[in-house]
């Protein structure tokens, strides 16, 4: 068995004992890597020399006692929207093809504080904009589970390196759900946190009040102890909240006595597969088994979530990518003709058909006469969203429901309808919307082999509750290895 | 479809997003944002009469700061990432003719 196959805090504990040194564990993931990146496709790029020189350093400083954190000389991979001091960063887009950050993200630097090791950057959806990893200018990312589907989307490649144990945790991105959904289709962990926890201060901007960074790993004690490790109040993010508490890893308590868990009727009506819906009503009846007290209720509003969150993510996204210019940095198209002419064909030829998509969509629903029509009413809708939350919450500690409609799709069937890819983000979307804290746990197999994925979703700040909830259900069963672990 | 997406409304949105489109890309463009304004149509059945716009979650203010240099001399390294550079300055196409 390899190293790999540890979680990161049972790989940090051995590290930290001396059984096993920092150099050896990125050895493993390097080993792991290279015999499994042919089937899977889960970096953009793999920093090979740059893993072992930092794994040597890591472990000088824990031989002097300077590092002694739970993930310390542990390998991490970082989702490739995320800013990396002289690594190339991509967002998996050819108009970020050559770009190499004057600087790192600030999550990346509270793990490389903690003695986290970067061994590479993984592949996503072009922008995050996807929920199949199949808009990646540099090739699509495999379901560790079945090669033939899809690793889901956007942060493919972090949750098909963690199943496919390539390495033992990564950081993801969470805009609609692009960390909890593919979690779901590869049988892994995943939080997207509470909006404004974790600083986006060096994550390539989708879209701005809607992104978060998480940490997806094997179980919730490894994600909680690295959501831990990554979430700072920080000046220089003007979104980022200052907590009353940034400790997570208290929660992962097995007991759920008395605690009230709603399950939205809404949640589970038409579009829901039959074996995602039994696997998850199974995983409610779990928890009831341990003392949780769970009742049926009616959400509302569900299927207004989709239509508020496209205008306002891809109005964001209009302005946030007017950016890619081509002088400054990254790809620059080779004949143009004048400034404007440079700037248009640099960018088409620059982006690919789904962000471009976006980019027009946001920009029409941001143009004179349509700004109130569509922006402001989706605008509107989410106020009306994040009221039906906040009396969810008055009665209930968390909501209990799927991640996605179905299990992983197989590859190439999504892209040809994108409405109907967007339609499989209902589940997840509104968490951000609303700026709650997600969760997904595995909970099931379906009879095609493919993992199904349990979302609990808390109040803003109430991370403690959805990581007490998903521990004890984890309790109950155990860990499934991909047939690629 | 119900929202009929015009010639003049892609050449405009196009100007607006900087993008340079071929006709067959017109045509698709035209295709899938009148599917999605169709859809998104769907919040018209939602009453939001005197329900204020939430752009942000949380409470957001002005914050103020004295606008002190607290970073180092980046220049070569942000020169470093330019598609064309000149001594110290990014190269860009003339824009006075």
């Amino acid at each position: 068995m390899s190293l790999m196959n540890l979680t990161a805090t049972g790989l940090g504990e051995k590290i930290k004992n001396k059984e096993i040194s920092a150099p050896e564990a990125v050895q493993a993931a390097l080993d792991a890597i290279e015999a499994k990146e042919a089937e899977v496709n889960s970096f953009v790029t793999i920093d090979r020399e740059g893993a072992v020189k930092r794994a040597n350093e890591v472990q000088k400083l824990i031989d002097e006692g300077k590092l002694a954190g739970p993930v310390a000389g542990v390998p991490v991979a970082i989702k490739d929207n995320m800013c990396t001091e002289g690594l190339l960063t991509t967002c998996s887009s050819k108009i970020l093809g050559n770009y190499v950050p004057s600087y790192t993200a600030e999550a990346v630097l509270n793990l490389e504080r903690a003695g986290a090791v970067i061994i590479g950057k993984t592949n996503m959806d072009e922008f995050a904009m996807g929920s199949t990893t199949e808009t990646s200018a540099y090739g699509v990312t495999k379901n560790p589970w079945n090669t033939g589907h899809v690793p889901g989307g956007s942060s493919g490649g972090s949750c098909a390196a963690v199943a496919a144990c390539e390495c033992p945790y990564a950081l993801g991105s969470d805009t609609g759900g692009s960390i909890r959904q593919p979690s779901s289709f590869c049988g892994v962990t995943g939080i997207k946190p509470t909006y404004g926890t974790v600083s986006r201060y060096g994550l390539i901007a989708y879209g701005s009040s809607l992104d978060q960074i998480g940490p997806v790993a094997k179980d919730v004690t490894d994600c909680a102890t690295v959501l831990e490790i990554i979430a700072s109040y920080d000046k220089k993010d003007s979104t980022s909240v200052q907590r009353d508490s940034y400790d997570f890893t208290s929660a992962l308590v097995d007991n759920v006595k008395g605690m009230k868990i709603g399950i939205p009727s809404d949640y589970f009506g038409e579009g829901l597969d039959s074996e995602v819906k039994e696997a998850v009503l199974n995983a409610a009846k779990e928890l009831e088994k341990k003392g949780a007290i769970i009742e049926e209720f009616n959400l509302s509003l569900v299927d207004y979530a989709i239509p508020a969150y496209y205008i306002i993510a891809c109005a964001e996204a209009s302005s946030n990518l007017a950016r890619f210019d081509g002088v400054k940095y990254g790809f620059r198209t080779e004949d143009y003709n004048g400034l404007h002419n440079m700037y248009k064909k640099t960018r088409s030829e620059g982006f690919g058909a789904e962000v471009k998509r976006r980019i027009m969509l946001g920009s029409f629903v941001l143009s004179s006469g349509y700004y109130d029509a569509y922006y402001i009413k989706a605008l509107k809708t989410k106020a009306l969203i994040k009221k039906a939350f906040d009396n969810a919450f008055s009665k209930y500690d968390v909501i209990l429901g799927p991640a996605a409609p179905s299990t992983a799709p197989a590859l190439g069937q999504s892209l040809s309808d994108p409405l109907k890819m967007y339609l499989g983000d209902i589940y997840t979307i509104s968490a951000n919307l609303a700026g709650l804290p997600g969760i997904t746990v595995p909970c099931g197999m379906d009879s095609k082999n493919l993992p199904i994925g349990l979302q609990i979703l808390g109040n803003c700040f109430e991370e403690k509750n959805i990581i007490r909830a998903a521990y004890s259900f984890e309790q109950t069963r155990e860990y499934k290895y991909s047939p690629l672990a | 479809m119900a929202n009929m997406i015009s010639d003049e409304t892609i050449e405009y949105v196009g100007i607006l997003a900087k993008l340079e489109l071929d006709s067959e890309e017109k045509e698709q463009a035209k295709k899938d944002m009148g599917r999605m304004l169709d859809y998104i149509d769907q919040l018209n059945e939602l009453d939001t009469e005197g329900v204020e716009p939430m752009s942000h979650i949380f409470p957001v203010n002005n914050v103020f700061r004295e606008d002190e240099v607290c970073n180092g001399d980046g220049r070569e390294i942000t020169l470093a990432n330019a598609p064309e550079r000149k001594d110290d300055c990014f190269v860009v196409p003339k824009t006075i003719v």
